[in-house]
């Protein structure tokens, strides 16, 4: 079982929190053509790389961003969403 | 020989003034306290100790350290006891697992003699064709395939869940180990130090026993980490598997240990392997390693006569432990053309045993009924390393010890994720690349020679303690410990033209099965495994995997490295699967009235985590004319229903409007305080997620109701999505804390209205109203809403006081009536106003316009979670739509349940997903999804039932009941609710 670090409540056994999937950014819809749109909603990007992930502390409600290594699983870093 | 005990020996691990009587195949037997089941038997004499899985071939100590699966065995309760490993208990009841009619006599041994009909794959083509006779074929598998009979009146007492902590794990207790676990605890970790057997020690007690400094050391280490505050102890223990953040099983007898670790050291030493040649399975054949761990463990006398094969200098070691247990040596017979190069060889020569260099042994032989060994056939190696029987010598002997190499007890380091490569120096894998926080030393790091051993411990225990910030030093390389020459041969196999030379004994593989198995194609080590079974019994091929690959690699004239290895997966040894079961533990919700529900004679039901009273029981009644009771309450009198499990939402803040603009498909800009309106969510693709009711009660105040299942979900995505948008606003789920039944029927304004300090005229609080009032002394939140398609009132209050409020609503209701009415007649009633229900209507892909609530979706706003989908869905014809389905007035044929199938010919077009067999509108009545071109109201659908026959359905146009929405209006004329 996992550890993860939450940036409010320290580390803490992944069944404490809630995957959100991958950080994409969104366009401006009203900019994006159908087949654009359509790849913003439906892809995902699953190659080998660092990857930033959005992940949710149940108990105190805490979203922030998780950088993992999905080769490796290995989580490099836990920041609050804004920060860097 | 029999129950006869050498003099103590150094570290033994038996108490010689407790006998510890047992029986095995109805014998009556003695051991000693400390004694294993595969000691105590070797004691008695008893050399026959199981049968093999598939010839049924005698089978005896091996390995004695349960690496094979030799000595497994039943206490009647139990099944697949190992041997090695389990402690001997006083009346014991032993049977061998794998036989008919006990291990002397079984019936099965005749197996063996059609094994030339058995070839490796032989049940994938033998049991293949004809289909139809393969039930018959798998109860015959069934009855010879696996090991040990399940007892079917044994109950399994629940197995305890233990959890620890500590700094570093160091796994097992030789002297790599010892010293690791010394140098971290010293250096102020917190150190817990895992062995598998039931003393610590490792090799130091059964590989170093004739060496006093060997003892010295270890007695010291041994007591500084007992009397050590900072270290826990934990033998007869084994780790079964490793998983992320060094989070790791441990199980021992009793239960399994939830293990979390900083760093790891894994010190699990090597596996000795055996030799392949004829009959190298008989009883009498064993490691070497074995022979000296029944000496030094259990100082039993392994054989009277014997003859040592050996490869390396650990051979020796053990042929003079032999000689010193009183074993007279035949023979040493060395693979090695040049033999033995250190002063070793010349001690056992002094024991009087000759030295055959460059041989091997050929072939044990067998005693009559091939029981037990009865000599060695030796013969001299050519060139090429193969054996030349023409020149054998026979050589008497009642033991063969074989100790041609080692290979890393490399499992659970696998686990760990810890990368090897083949050393060709070594003849053997070593660590090549380590995950972080994990080190390996001593013999699984390829590091032999005892002080080497040592310090190799205590750099691990440093290069931990580095790891974990508590000690700044620069380790010790690892190359320059590890030895220099090999302890292993590279290929210790001797084929035999006509007797099995077992390759694994687990599945009885022999040099041929993989001969034949690499000719039929299967050439890669995981598809060989997979074929011919290598690997795959009860010791996951701690003796057979290095050798299978040797083989394998000559057979495709490849390295070692480039054959490659299986992978290991948990658990390194079996595990009991109670030690693996959890305790059922599911979350369960009760609402605040839940006692009073039950006490009503509620039925209740799940509803996700919540129990919901289904319908309230009434005697001598049905369920169906229970739930059509309740409706027609509501639709005539007035019903009162417990809403507790709504996901309800606050949603405050400067910024709340325009948050809910953008989460919501309506316009919510212009909705007024006290006022509430129906919303829509959907997600990026457009589809329906989730609904509610949300009312402005201030300004930048909005009280959202939202599904019950729903609740956490929705609350968490808002949270993200105000984070993104970086909108000031506070959502808070206050699902748990808020109660909210709802009170519907003609008569519920004037039942609400005597418990309420507000106007609840339709002028004061009309259709989709809301307000704050006080509701029986109670704050409360008061919303006008239609969901069963009569005048209703949901109630929301603190859940403290919803028993209070509940009960002062039903006797105030009780001159009008009133009843508690449950999920049923709430889901009929709404079916009947065409109401959908989120998840239950719609699937994981309906969108707002097929599900017929394109009126929902606000066209003006510039954004909304999902709008540029549903604007792409909106362009293109809908693939199905969401329509009512009825019957006539009295129909009384045979009914769909919901997910039966609308068919058209051979062609499904829908889905029922709502029915009522029965409703206050005196026919059947439903829901379902079909194909545009089965909309129109009045087209016969044809619904395929369970039982493969069809009924018709008429599409009707929703809702059923009150399409103009009267039952909301203000009454033009006479006054409601009598």
């Amino acid at each position: 079982m996992k550890i993860l670090t939450c940036p409010v409540n320290g580390p803490r056994p992944i069944q404490e929190f809630a995957f959100g999937g991958e950080v994409r950014p969104m366009s401006d819809p009203a900019d994006l053509t159908d087949e654009e749109w359509a790849d913003y909603v439906f892809h995902r990007a699953g190659e080998p790389a660092l990857k930033r992930e959005w992940w949710f502390h149940i108990a105190s409600g805490t979203w922030f961003i998780a950088e993992r290594d999905n080769v490796t699983d290995e989580i490099v870093r836990t920041y609050l969403w804004g920060d860097r | 020989m029999k129950g006869q005990r050498l003099p103590p020996q150094v570290g033994e691990w038996i108490d010689r003034d407790q006998p510890i009587p047992f029986r095995f195949e109805d014998e009556r037997l003695v051991g000693l306290a400390g004694d294993v089941i595969s000691s105590a038997l070797w004691a008695n004499d008893v050399r026959m100790t199981g049968r093999s899985f598939k010839y049924h071939r005698p089978r005896g100590a091996y390995s004695m350290a349960g690496h094979d699966a030799n000595t497994m065995l039943s206490d009647g309760v139990r099944t697949n006891l190992r041997g090695d490993l389990t402690l001997l208990q006083p009346e014991m009841d032993l049977h061998a697992v794998n036989t008919a009619g006990g291990v002397k006599g079984d019936r099965l041994r005749l197996i063996e003699r059609f094994s030339k009909l058995m070839p490796v794959g032989f049940y994938y083509k033998a049991f293949h064709k004809p289909r139809w006779l393969f039930p018959f074929h798998e109860r015959q598998m069934r009855k010879v395939a696996g090991l040990g009979r399940i007892n079917p009146d044994f109950e399994s007492a629940a197995s305890p869940k233990d959890y620890a902590w500590c700094d570093v794990l160091v796994v097992g207790s030789g002297p790599s180990g010892l010293g690791a676990a010394r140098t971290a605890a010293e250096a102020g970790l917190t150190v817990m130090i895992v062995e598998q057997e039931p003393a610590l020690g490792g090799s130091l007690v059964w590989q170093h026993g004739r060496d006093e400094l060997a003892r010295q050391q270890r007695l010291d280490h041994v007591r500084a980490l007992q009397k050590h505050p900072r270290v826990t102890i934990r033998t007869a223990t084994t780790v079964g598997g490793v998983y992320a953040d060094h989070w790791i099983a441990l199980f021992d007898d009793m239960r399994m240990t939830k293990l979390r670790a900083r760093a790891v050291v894994l010190a699990t030493g090597a596996i000795e392997q055996p030799a392949v040649f004829g009959h190298n399975d008989v009883p009498g054949v064993m490691l070497a390693s074995a022979a000296q761990r029944l000496v030094r463990h259990f100082a039993i006398q392994p054989f009277e006569r014997a003859v040592v094969m050996a490869a390396n200098s650990h051979a020796y070691e053990a042929a003079l432990d032999l000689a010193q247990a009183g074993v007279q040596l035949a023979a040493v017979v060395d693979l090695r053309p040049e033999g033995e190069p250190s002063g070793l060889a010349g001690q056992v020569e002094d024991t009087g045993a000759r030295i055959l260099t460059g041989s091997s042994v050929f072939e044990a032989r067998r005693s009559a009924g091939g029981k037990t060994v009865s000599g060695a056939l030796l013969c001299p190696l050519d060139r090429q390393g193969r054996a030349e029987p023409s020149k054998g010598e026979l050589m008497a002997c009642d033991g063969i010890a074989v100790s041609v190499g080692w290979a890393p007890n490399a499992s659970v380091l696998s686990q760990a994720g810890v990368r090897f490569r083949y050393d060709q120096r070594l003849q053997q894998l070593v660590p090549d690349e380590l995950p972080r926080g994990v080190f390996v030393c001593g013999r699984a790091n390829g590091v032999y020679e005892l002080s080497a051993q040592w310090a190799d411990g205590s750099r691990c225990g440093q290069e931990a303690a580095r790891h974990l910030r508590v000690l700044s030093v620069d380790p010790t390389p690892v190359g320059s410990l590890r030895d220099e020459a090999p302890h292993s041969h590279s290929y210790p196999i001797f084929p035999h033209p006509d007797h099995k030379d077992f390759v694994d004994l687990d599945e009885d593989l022999h040099v041929t099965d993989f001969a034949n198995a690499h000719q039929e194609g299967y050439d890669s080590v995981e598809l060989i495994k997979r074929y011919s079974t290598v690997g795959m019994g009860p010791s996951q091929g701690k003796l057979a995997n290095v050798n299978s690959v040797r083989i394998l690699a000559r057979l495709n004239g490849r390295s070692i490295e480039e054959t490659g290895t299986t992978t290991a997966r948990p658990f390194y040894q079996p595990v009991p699967l109670r030690h693996l079961a959890g305790r059922r533990f599911h979350p369960l919700r009760r609402t605040a009235i839940h006692d009073w529900h039950a006490e009503q004679g509620a039925v209740f039901v799940h509803a996700g985590d919540w129990l919901r009273p289904e319908y309230y029981a009434q005697d001598g009644a049905s369920r169906e004319d229970c739930v059509l009771s309740e409706a027609t309450r509501v639709r005539r009198q007035v019903g009162l229903i417990d809403l507790s499990t709504l996901g309800k939402l606050i949603v405050q803040g400067p910024d709340a409007v325009a948050f809910l603009e953008r989460i919501y498909t309506g316009r919510f800009a212009r909705l007024a305080v006290g006022k509430s309106r129906y919303g829509v969510v959907v997600d990026e693709s457009g589809v329906l997620v989730d609904d509610g009711v949300l009312a402005r009660l201030g300004e930048d105040e909005f009280y959202a109701t939202v599904t019950s299942s729903g609740a956490a979900g929705q609350h968490r995505e808002m949270l993200r999505w105000a984070l993104i948008w970086g909108l000031e606003v506070c959502i808070v789920n206050a699902t748990g804390q808020l109660a909210a039944m709802n009170v519907a029927g003609p008569a519920s304004r004037a039942v609400l209205q005597s418990l309420a300090d507000v106007d609840l005229s339709d002028a004061e609080l009309p259709y989709q109203g809301a307000t704050r009032a006080s509701v029986a002394g109670v704050e409360a939140t008061i919303m006008r809403v239609g969901f069963v398609g009569e005048l209703g009132y949901e109630v929301h209050i603190p859940c403290w006081e919803s028993d209070h409020v509940w009960r002062a609503i039903l006797a105030a209701g009780s001159d009008y009536g009133i009843a508690p009415f449950g999920v049923e007649a709430q889901r009929l009633l709404r079916l009947e106003k065409g109401h959908l229900i989120v998840g239950h209507d719609t699937d994981a892909l309906t969108h707002p316009l097929e599900a017929g609530m394109g009126w929902a979706i606000s066209r003006k706003k510039r954004f909304f979670v999902g709008q540029r989908s549903l604007q792409v869905l909106a362009e293109r014809p809908l693939k199905r739509t969401l329509v009512g389905i009825r019957w006539p007035e009295g129909f009384a044929g045979d009914l769909p349940e919901e997910c039966h199938l609308v068919v058209d010919g051979e062609s499904i077009v829908g889905r029922v997903t709502s029915i009522a067999h029965r409703s206050t509108l005196g026919y059947p009545l439903g829901m379902a999804f079909v194909d545009p071109g089965f909309s129109k109201a009045g087209t016969p659908l044809t619904i395929r039932l369970s039982d493969g026959s069809t009924c018709t359905a008429q599409v009707a146009v929703l809702p059923f009941y009150d399409p103009e929405n009267l039952r909301q209006q203000p009454p033009t004329s006479g006054d409601v609710g009598t």
